[in-house]
């Protein structure tokens, strides 16, 4: 299943999490990170869900991460209605959020929990590009 | 609050599948179902709940319905398990005097008609889920995959709870499915999101169904059979600023509140309504309230405990499974088949011998976000 024939819809790009979605559209994976207590914060926010402090820091991290959970989707609803599969996964960051994503460029029968990943990023609109992975390979082992 | 409140009316549309209705005329319906269980009048109620999710929070309903002598209100929406939050809720409004009878309606008409998307995209984690694709299924699907990697759950121990409710519902003349079904059947029926098949999923209905929540002094005055509400918990988990672990549901601080409070723990309890969206929910719901340990829910149903006889008859209707599972919201089911084992009214076949002490459990959002709600009820004789 290749990224290219993924629908790519388009989010809402709220000014919060603007320094994520500029990051994301210049191919860097852009972090919230609390200045008083370091967690790193997944989803995107203004101030720091574990601790209250705002504001918060904005980091680049490796876009490098490992597959916590996956499945494939046969039924998709909305957008995703006339794909007829795709893989919808958590992936586990280097940096210690799991996000909700997609695992492209992979043959999803060959797909095991545990396994490496690195981000891509899909365009999507005018201010947004979308976090999805691939599978790490000998070609780039990370 | 415990053995101050008790539920004196319930009742289950006998409908699932209802085109020329309006969910309003179900609401209607069910109330007035449940009033009549009761022995009581659209006059005698002082306290109304339902999820808010039709009309303008619960006063459009009140009007529709006819209650015109509201003096406490709820529309607390939790998705499926709105409605054993709605008991609790009423248990306690009842117990402190805030009112003295209090209806919960569910009425739904989904049928036939294509999803909306579940989240308005206002919603903070809206953009950073909805554009991956992210279904109920395949959301339920992530965590069935995961605690299989963990404790070594398999399809099989899965198709085993469907094929309980199946057993169940041949049984129940209102269930939508009324065929038995095997464990081979489910792993026969198509992937919807690996590793759950179609049969691993509840059905869609329209439908719904009211309680009645009164005080012991009340329900003294009237004929039918009260049962008490002994024990409520309700807990909300979530993705916790993203270290979401999708291996267990907040039924573990749900669970224990409600046997606390109704002084039991689970191996007294002889019924156990437990919701089943999926089949993956009702293994991990069981681990979580301690009917088994962590990890052992597909042990624990592949060896024939959820089945009538079993070591814990589960979901004796059917289920969201077979037999109902209302605007995919089926904690309202879930409390009625309680009510029914411990008044010693549910189908000859599945009836709990002795029954005098039951749990009913739902869940609503997703596995990933959730409310898990509690109740312990108990036969008001006993």
């Amino acid at each position: 299943m290749s990224g290219a024939e993924l629908p790519v819809p388009i989010p809402p790009v709220a000014p919060e999490a603007k320094p994520f979605w500029d990051g994301a559209k210049s191919g860097r994976l852009m972090l919230p990170r609390c200045p008083q207590c370091s967690f790193v914060i997944w989803y995107p926010r203004q101030f720091c869900p574990e601790c209250g402090q705002a504001p918060i820091d904005w980091f680049e991290a490796t876009g490098l991460g490992v597959i916590y959970s996956f499945t494939v989707v046969r039924r998709g609803e909305g957008a995703y209605r006339d794909t007829p599969q795709y893989t919808l996964a958590i992936v586990e960051l280097r940096e210690g959020p799991r996000v909700l994503t997609n695992i492209i460029d992979c043959d999803a029968a060959q797909l095991r929990i545990g396994q490496a990943v690195r981000a891509v990023f899909c365009d999507a609109g005018e201010s947004a590009a979308l976090l999805r992975f691939r599978p790490l390979s000998v070609d780039d082992p990370g | 609050m415990s053995g101050k409140a008790v539920i004196i009316g319930a009742y289950e549309h006998p409908g699932r599948d209802l085109p020329d209705r309006s969910a309003a005329q179900i609401h209607a319906e069910v109330a007035s179902g449940a009033l009549a269980d009761a022995g009581l009048g659209r006059q005698d109620v002082d306290g109304y709940f339902c999820n808010g999710q039709l009309g303008f929070g619960a006063i459009s309903l009140a009007e529709y319905i006819g209650l015109k002598n509201l003096r406490y209100t709820d529309s607390t929406f939790t998705g499926g398990s709105s409605y054993l939050c709605h008991v609790g809720h009423a248990a306690l409004a009842v117990a402190s005097g805030k009112c003295r009878i209090a209806l919960v309606t569910q009425g739904a008409r989904v049928r036939g008609i294509v999803r909306g998307p579940k989240l308005p995209p206002d919603t903070p984690e809206y953009p950073f889920e909805a554009p991956y694709g992210e279904t109920n299924i395949g959301i339920y699907a992530l965590a069935a995959q995961r605690h299989m990697h963990e404790y070594g759950t398999t399809s099989r121990q899965l198709a085993e709870v469907k094929a309980a409710a199946a057993f169940h519902a041949q049984y129940n003349p209102n269930a939508l499915l009324r065929k038995p079904v095997t464990v081979d059947e489910v792993l026969a029926s198509p992937l919807v999101a690996d590793p759950l098949h179609r049969l691993d999923c509840c059905v869609v209905t329209d439908g719904g169904g009211a309680v009645i929540v009164t005080t012991p002094e009340i329900a003294a005055g009237l004929k039918r059979l009260s049962v008490k509400v002994l024990g409520h918990g309700e807990a909300i988990k979530h993705t916790m600023s993203g270290r979401v672990d999708m291996t267990y549901t907040a039924a573990v601080w749900s669970g224990p509140a409600a046997f606390k409070e109704a002084s039991v723990t689970p191996s007294d309890i002889d019924y156990a309504s437990i919701y089943d969206s999926f089949t993956i929910t009702v293994l991990m719901t069981l681990e979580d309230l301690g009917f088994c340990k962590k990890g052992q829910g597909g042990a624990f149903a592949a060896d024939g405990a959820l089945r009538i006889g079993g070591r814990l008859p589960v979901n004796t209707d059917g289920g969201g499974l077979c037999n109902n599972h209302p605007g995919y919201q089926g904690g309202m089911v879930k409390i009625i088949e309680a009510v029914r084992q411990l008044r010693g009214e549910a189908q000859p076949e599945v009836q709990v011998k002795n029954c005098e002490l039951a749990l009913a459990h739902g869940t609503g959002g997703g596995i990933s976000r959730l409310c898990s709600a509690t109740l312990v009820l108990g036969r008001g004789d006993a």
